[in-house]
């Protein structure tokens, strides 16, 4: 999932970066005001577990691989916003450091992988758990279907900015300026694998996590993180 | 202040140590292939792609490898393991030195 240059067009990578920094700042000023100072090394620990997760390929059929992510477990560990920015550190160094992932491509990376995956997967898990208790039956499934739901939803915005290139750039004899492939190949392909193989892995990746966190340091669940307040009745809303 | 979580680190070094499980897996992933497998992959490499493809060049540890230690499984291993360690500590670094830095803010 981690599109390198030259895939997309500076048309569409440079706006995504403008579009990134500040959904960072935001994210930087919730951690700055919000997190409290234990809660630092669970990030920086939570954004190397998601850095460290990408690194496990996984072999699917036909050549190809995929990985899973972690950026839903850190958002309910410690709410959206500093998943995003943990992800995205992991995405930056991965990018300088070992070039995976494109320099000009760290906006789309980020937005998809950082900003989509762990907003959508932490709402998805929050509507599903309800008022269930985290390490419930209920609470681990929201973990697995929200992490689920989280990858293939980054997955479907890869592929959209993908296959987009292809229908919006290209050269005056009609091949492809960037990606190469139809809307259609793109989600397709993108979507068969994170759907049926890096999804499911990345649930369960979440749910073991969760409860290796919740087995190891309960107090890290029952209080929940201080960038989301409690409600009365032991909700807890994000804000 | 990493001393809380100690086992949250131990877990962290269980999966350094079995990260050349993921070197397994040696396809390319969709839409990353290098310029080379472009030409066996789709034929040819769009002129759009290939002015943009190399905008970086300086990565000390391209595809978490070290450079020259790469003749087997072996030696892949030792340098996905290392780069999964440099990588971590990098990631705690930045993410500690952030939060030192927006926390001097205030004062």
């Amino acid at each position: 999932m981690h599109i390198p240059d030259g895939y997309l067009s500076p048309q569409t990578a440079v706006p995504l970066i403008a579009v990134m920094v500040p959904v960072l700042g935001v994210a930087a000023n919730k951690i700055k005001n919000k997190m409290k100072k234990k809660e630092v090394p669970v990030l920086a620990a939570g954004a190397a577990f998601s850095f460290v997760i990408m690194m496990f390929n996984l072999p699917i059929p036909g050549g190809s691989s995929a990985h899973a992510v972690g950026a839903v477990l850190l958002a309910i560990l410690l709410g959206p916003w500093a998943a995003c920015l943990g992800v995205s550190v992991a995405l930056i160094i991965q990018a300088l450091i070992f070039g995976d992932g494109g320099i000009l491509a760290l906006g789309a990376n980020c937005f998809n992988i950082a900003f989509i995956m762990s907003f959508v997967g932490y709402y998805t898990y929050k509507i599903i758990k309800g008022r269930a208790e985290k390490l419930s039956p209920r609470g681990m499934a929201a973990a697995f279907i929200g992490a689920y739901i989280g990858l293939n939803v980054a997955a479907l915005s890869t592929a959209l900015m993908f296959g987009a290139q292809y229908h919006l750039f290209q050269a005056a004899d009609g091949t492809p300026l960037y990606f190469m492939y139809p809307i259609k190949v793109a989600v397709a392909a993108m979507m068969s694998e994170h759907l049926i193989l890096a999804g499911p892995v990345e649930g369960v990746v979440s749910v073991l996590g969760l409860w290796f966190v919740g087995k190891n340091y309960p107090a890290l669940l029952a209080e929940g993180s201080s960038l989301k307040v409690r409600e009365d009745k032991g909700a807890e809303t994000y804000v | 202040m990493f001393k809380t979580y100690r086992k949250l680190w131990w877990g962290l070094l269980a999966l350094i140590v079995l990260s050349p499980l993921g070197l397994l897996a040696t396809g390319t992933a969709f839409g990353e292939w290098s310029t080379e497998e472009l030409i066996d992959e789709v034929g040819f490499i769009p002129a759009g792609l290939s002015k943009f493809a190399d905008f970086w060049q300086h990565v000390p540890l391209p595809d978490y490898s070290v450079p020259g230690l790469a003749a087997g499984f072996t030696q892949s291993a030792v340098g996905y393991i290392f780069s999964a360690l440099v990588g971590i500590l990098l990631v705690v670094l930045v993410i500690s030195v952030f939060y030192r830095i927006v926390r001097n803010q205030e004062d």
